[in-house]
């Protein structure tokens, strides 16, 4: 039976209005039972860009840049990683936790290191997408620096901004255990999914040390303009920040009480439809 | 036990200091066992391992123990558990011989059948070693593993789906959205399985509801599950909840269990509350395990063996609880373990085998991550080689894109393609349902209706009409 078949082939989806209550690619509709062309060329164009987001390299002075644009007085320390390039840094976790030699004695003999220590180090790390970086990096600190300007209960101790090439999240325990910070933010590219290539996460340590696991962490995540936003982000970490800074630690034993609204989020009161 | 091998090439001697070196030197490359430190120099000390490997009799592996019994339960349950009589027939082989044996006309399923509880995870890891992929893929299918909860599962010639409708926020119009498109699709026969957003026994028990409401209102033969801890789903049931399956990540050493927060014995009361409910019309397999490649070595717990055989011993976790579905999560954990399709698709093709060998009803999470050196090419490839190889189940969600873990897996219209190839139904019962829900025109021939089935119309009518986004 193929009378109700269109000439071009393609069966469409009646139920594709549903699209409406969910970013899932469903109700595609199909050429016999397969994908149709303009539904495969979607997904082969978001495959693409989140390749490319793990691919494509930060763009260092650029990112200075914008950070200088910001108005810091201290221009960024730029380090590295011990992976040394990106096909390294995906087959070598382990490498990428670690700041190259180089970059050690750097911040080691850092002539800003104080005696008394900072309050927090900020990093900026690559991660696994650099996209994330470029688009997120400076407006989300420029937010989260107004709100520590701001903040009526701490003053904070700023080290300089660390940025960081081939790096992943625990790099930012020795960074801050050289830098002597008591605390330490780390901003990095996440490994991209296929319709958001571009999210920031955000994880914060307190006394961060060489060996820490990720029990010590908390983190944010999803920091993007479609995704959660930079006033809410930094929000959320100034929460945590504080937290953090009194009980004198991080982890799973701080938690996010911003977040304790359990989900329930149904569209417009509408529910089960197949149920109801 | 640390017995040295040794193995002797032309005027040269290779030695091996234990056997997890041999295991692990004897192991086709990829980047887990790199990491580890545990892979071969080279590849000709990779293939004079294998030959050494092969030389190696069955019963090494009953009494050489990678991992000590006193200081593992995993090792014990092997242990304990095995049954010399089952392997009697086949117990004189070295591994080579054993290649020869699975491979050759004398192991029919019958007889494969047979020997498995006396075949240990060690055995099957080793002789996949020396094995190419189409050997891994004949001595599979000729494996049958048959588990039943309200359909029945891995019977010859049927393909089941797991349909995953999962959402970043656990929305509940969202997800029935997702269902409604997978069951058009003729898919989740295997599970309607949703990964919460929110791990919380609360969030937990509202899925639960959400899909049990949804499979008895269309009285549909399946079964569903909330992928959440173990602990989470004891504590569900303990509040009356709605549970089908049971799901656990599971590992093959006791510390890797130990890192996801449970042991053997938090399985065995899982396993007797659910069945308790019996909530299962056709069988009570009511377990749900998944596993991958890596895992061991994630959490430092590897115990310096090689990922493959870390991985063979999680089915012996597995089997000894009855489930319905064990699902190898083989491209999830990413390029460190498994770097690109080529290894990807050897390592599928790997657990297929060696939980077909073991007995343990075995699919396959089809995926890649977006930082892997992998496509929706090497899926296709690895989806077809499996349906060959008989695998029992594959993932099925929209468009494969899962909004959720933000990881690519086969589609519905997958599922459909290798249905279609290769001549596959889903589970009998839920086929007899598609045709009578008229989803498919004619499911034989796998034509979809190409309307809208009269109960999923009437369901669509209850939504108010709202702008028509596309796109």
């Amino acid at each position: 039976m193929t009378d109700n078949l269109p000439s071009n082939g393609v069966t469409a989806n009646p139920w594709r209005r549903l699209r409406e209550f969910t970013d899932a690619r469903i109700g595609l509709g199909r050429a016999g039972i397969s994908l149709p062309t303009d539904r495969l060329l979607e997904f082969q164009l978001a495959h693409a860009r989140a390749q490319d987001a793990v691919h494509l390299p930060l763009d260092v002075d650029d990112l200075c840049h914008q950070l200088a644009e910001m108005g810091g007085d201290v221009p960024p320390v730029v380090v590295h990683s011990r992976a040394v390039d990106r096909m390294t840094y995906l087959q070598r976790p382990d490498w990428g936790r670690r700041l190259d030699e180089a970059s050690r004695e750097r911040l080691s003999h850092s002539e800003d290191t104080p005696q008394a220590p900072y309050d927090l180090a900020i990093v900026i790390v690559d991660g696994l997408s650099s996209r994330a970086i470029q688009q997120n990096a400076a407006p989300f600190l420029d937010a989260l620096l107004n709100a520590l300007d701001n903040d009526p209960q701490h003053d904070w101790h700023l080290a300089p901004v660390t940025v960081v090439e081939q790096g992943r999240v625990a790099i930012g325990d020795e960074i801050g255990e050289l830098l002597n910070a008591r605390a330490v933010l780390v901003m990095i590219g996440e490994r991209p999914g296929l319709s958001s290539p571009d999210s920031l996460g955000l994880y914060l340590t307190w006394a961060p040390k060489v060996g820490l696991t990720d029990a010590y962490r908390n983190c944010i995540s999803n920091v993007r303009p479609a995704g959660l936003t930079y006033p809410e982000a930094s929000r959320r970490l100034l929460y945590l920040l504080r937290e953090s800074r009194q009980k004198q630690l991080s982890g799973v034993q701080l938690k996010d009480r911003t977040q304790d609204d359990v989900i329930d989020h149904q569209a417009d009161g509408i529910h089960n439809f197949l149920i109801s | 036990m640390a017995e040295e091998y040794n193995y002797t090439l032309g005027g040269q001697r290779y030695r091996f200091k234990n056997l997890a070196e041999l295991m692990a030197k004897a192991t086709p490359a990829r980047s887990g066992d790199r990491l580890a430190g545990v892979i071969a120099t080279s590849a000709e000390e990779r293939v004079v391992a294998q030959m050494a490997l092969a030389e190696l009799p069955l019963k090494t592996f009953l009494e050489d123990l990678l991992i000590p019994y006193e200081s593992d339960e995993i090792t014990r349950l092997i242990v304990d558990t095995h049954d010399a009589g089952a392997l009697a027939p086949i117990a004189h082989l070295t591994v080579g011989d054993f290649r020869n044996w699975l491979l050759s006309d004398l192991a029919t399923p019958e007889v494969l059948a047979g020997v498995r509880a006396g075949i240990t995870p060690e055995m099957a890891a080793a002789v996949s070693k020396i094995m190419r992929n189409q050997d891994l893929i004949l001595v599979a299918r000729k494996c049958r593993v048959t588990t039943a909860f309200r359909n029945t599962i891995g019977l010859p010639g049927r393909l089941s789906t797991r349909l995953q409708p999962n959402h970043p926020t656990d929305d509940v119009t969202g997800i029935a959205a997702s269902i409604l498109d997978g069951l058009l699709y003729g898919n989740g026969d295997a599970v309607i399985g949703i990964n919460p957003a929110t791990d919380n026994v609360a969030q937990s028990i509202k899925l639960m509801h959400l899909m049990d409401e949804v499979i008895r209102k269309y009285a549909i033969p399946t079964q569903s599950c909330v992928l959440t801890h173990v602990t989470n789903t004891l504590e569900a049931i303990g509040q009356g909840a709605p549970v089908d399956l049971v799901f656990q990540s599971i590992g093959g050493t006791e510390a890797t269990n130990a890192s996801f927060g449970f042991n053997l014995s938090v399985l065995a009361e899982a396993q007797d509350a659910a069945k308790s409910l019996k909530r299962g019309t056709v069988g009570d397999n009511v377990m749900y395990f998944e596993t991958g490649q890596g895992s061991a070595l994630s959490a430092g717990a590897h115990h310096g063996l090689d990922q493959q055989t870390c991985e063979a011993r999680a089915y012996a976790v597995a089997r000894h609880f009855d489930p319905l579905l064990v699902n190898t999560v083989v491209g999830f954990i990413g390029p460190e373990y498994l770097f690109d399709g080529k290894e990807i698709i050897r390592a599928g093709l790997e657990d297929h085998f060696c939980g077909k060998l073991l007995g343990v009803p075995m699919g396959c999470d089809i995926c890649y991550t977006n930082h892997a050196e992998a496509d929706q090419n090497d899926m296709d490839n690895l989806l077809t080689l499996l349906g060959v190889a008989g695998c029992s189940f594959i993932m099925g969600i929209p468009g494969s894109d899962d909004i959720m873990l933000n990881y690519q897996t086969t589609s519905f219209h997958d599922a459909l393609y290798a249905r279609r190839v290769l001549g596959l139904g889903p589970a009998p019962e839920f086929e007899r349902w598609l045709a009578e829900m008229a989803i498919f025109e004619d499911v034989a021939s796998h034509r979809l209706n190409p309307g809208l089935p009269g109960a999923f119309a009437r369901s669509l009518a209850n939504l108010p009409a709202g702008a028509d986004h596309d796109g």
